[in-house]
């Protein structure tokens, strides 16, 4: 193990974390109103809406963000009328791919997640907020929804954490990221274990803050006190 | 039971000479199998290409028991050095940044390196040699460079990671061009084709290849380039401490040369004779 050698490459894969923090982020927040949005769909009674809803999640949990990434990256990109079409100024960049792949994953498992947290609702609660005279959209917005969101926060946490990994995937469509600069570092220097070790705790690094911020929103929004 | 004892031993002794006259030495030899036409895979998924079919014949004259493993291009050089195979033929060109690491065998052939755009281009029909050599430089080499520089400016050029091309591009030869770094060739191709990059720089015979395979209209653009950066031809690629290894690729090329067979495997697999 070689520590100077270890330093000497740490600036460069910091400067590469910034892009897998952007990665991770954006994803995340488009991936909660997609997320929010076909948890509705499925809580709905119709039952189109709730089929929809239904087999987006059922396919994109059920293939590899590997997979779904190079459809969208490589697949997309073969399709002639998709290429003069205006979704190629979209499409022809591995950014906005790597992030609609990452938004379209991590929707499907969060609208799971909301899911069950909107099922989980007493419907004493409801009905006390019908009692009060509050109409469906107040109920929904001031009532149901922050249950929600407190109920899912620790499998979201989890879900947070596996989209930052995920983001790794990115180096595969030429993306320079975390993952990215590590393997272009080992591809000259030829010493994979130092790199990907360095690489590795700056990911563990940023578990770590996931983690203790899902923690302290816990605790805050605890319906203990 | 005398008889059967001496039936033992006998057949014993037989066994003994079957195994240690079978056991010729052992070499794996790591292979990418994405770099048509130097090394490739068929439907089945066989391994084949020029250096699948060299390598077959060097094992015969170094009297060698070889199997060819498959490795990713980006895990090539680290695998050799974890034992993970004793030798690489992949298309490795030889450069001194390599050299740094690992040893090379003498050259078997000659890769020449070409950029290549879609039909079309505002790249085709750039004013420059046929082809130049770094390592000579001169005033030839400098103009050419000079219009390849203003040509590229701006544009974003497709490359496989941790090759002679993105060194060569990140060199500062031909300025500061957007290079994006791919894991296979397929994958720098499938991009060339998609418009995604403006260029894409590799072995001249990948994009012909590949052209013809796939029906596309890529075409070769600007001189042909090797020496400097582009090292000195395709080696095979070893272990610094093994120089047993290292003598014995040297002789067995040695051989392949003298009887043809390089030349051969070149036209059957390139179209002309890229041996050296």
């Amino acid at each position: 193990m070689d520590l100077d050698f270890m330093f000497e490459h740490l600036p460069r894969l910091i400067k590469a974390t910034k892009l897998t923090i952007q990665l991770t982020l954006l994803s995340l927040f488009f991936g909660i109103f997609v997320g929010i949005f076909f948890a509705i769909l499925r809580t709905s009674k119709n039952k189109i809406f709730y089929y929809i809803s239904y087999y987006y999640s059922y396919i994109l949990r059920g293939t590899p963000l590997l997979v779904q990434i190079f459809i969208i990256y490589f697949g997309l990109g073969q399709v002639e009328w998709i290429r003069e079409s205006f979704l190629w100024i979209f499409l022809k960049e591995p950014y906005s791919c790597a992030i609609l792949a990452f938004t379209l994953n991590t929707g499907a498992y969060s609208s799971e997640i909301f899911r069950s947290a909107f099922e989980t609702i007493n419907k004493g609660v409801v009905e006390a907020a019908e009692g009060l005279g509050l109409n469906k959209m107040h109920t929904f917005f001031k009532i149901k929804l922050p249950i929600a969101i407190r109920q899912s926060l620790p499998a979201y946490g989890n879900e947070m954490i596996l989209m930052l990994k995920g983001t790794s995937l990115a180096s595969t469509v030429t993306l320079l990221d975390l993952t990215g600069v590590a393997k272009h570092i080992i591809s000259t220097t030829f010493r994979p274990v130092e790199v990907f070790i360095v690489a590795g705790s700056i990911y563990l690094l940023m578990t770590f803050v996931i983690h203790n911020f899902i923690k302290f929103l816990e605790k805050k929004y605890s319906f203990n006190n | 039971m005398k008889n059967i004892f001496k039936f033992f031993l006998s057949s014993f002794a037989a066994l003994m000479i079957f195994f240690s006259s079978a056991q010729a030495e052992s070499i794996r030899i790591g292979t990418e199998g994405a770099y048509p036409p130097w090394n490739a895979k068929d439907e089945s998924g066989k391994l084949i290409g020029f250096e699948v079919e060299l390598a077959n014949f060097l094992c015969i004259y170094m009297k060698a028991d070889c199997t060819i493993v498959e490795q990713d291009w980006d895990g090539m050089i680290p695998g050799l050095i974890m034992r993970k195979y004793d030798a690489i033929m992949a298309g490795m060109s030889i450069t001194d940044e390599r050299m740094k690491t690992i040893n090379f065998s003498q050259g078997y052939a000659d890769e020449v390196a070409s950029l290549a755009v879609m039909k079309g281009s505002s790249l085709e029909g750039m004013d420059t040699p046929k082809a130049i050599n770094l390592s000579k430089g001169g005033g030839d080499v400098k103009k050419a460079l000079k219009t390849l520089t203003a040509a590229l400016a701006g544009k974003t050029i497709g490359v496989q990671t941790a090759t002679i091309h993105q060194n060569f591009l990140e060199s500062g030869d031909v300025g500061q061009v957007k290079v994006r770094t791919y894991k296979t060739q397929d994958e720098v191709n499938l991009d060339l084709a998609a418009g995604r990059i403006d260029a894409a720089l590799a072995a001249a015979v990948a994009f012909t290849d590949y052209a013809e395979k796939s029906g596309k209209a890529v075409v070769l653009v600007g001189p042909t380039f090797s020496g400097g950066a582009f090292g000195n031809g395709v080696g095979v690629g070893i272990r610094k401490d093994d120089t047993a290894l290292l003598k014995k690729f040297n002789a067995a090329i040695n051989q392949a040369r003298k009887s043809g067979k390089i030349s051969e495997l070149a036209i059957k697999w390139f179209g002309f004779d890229a041996s050296m």
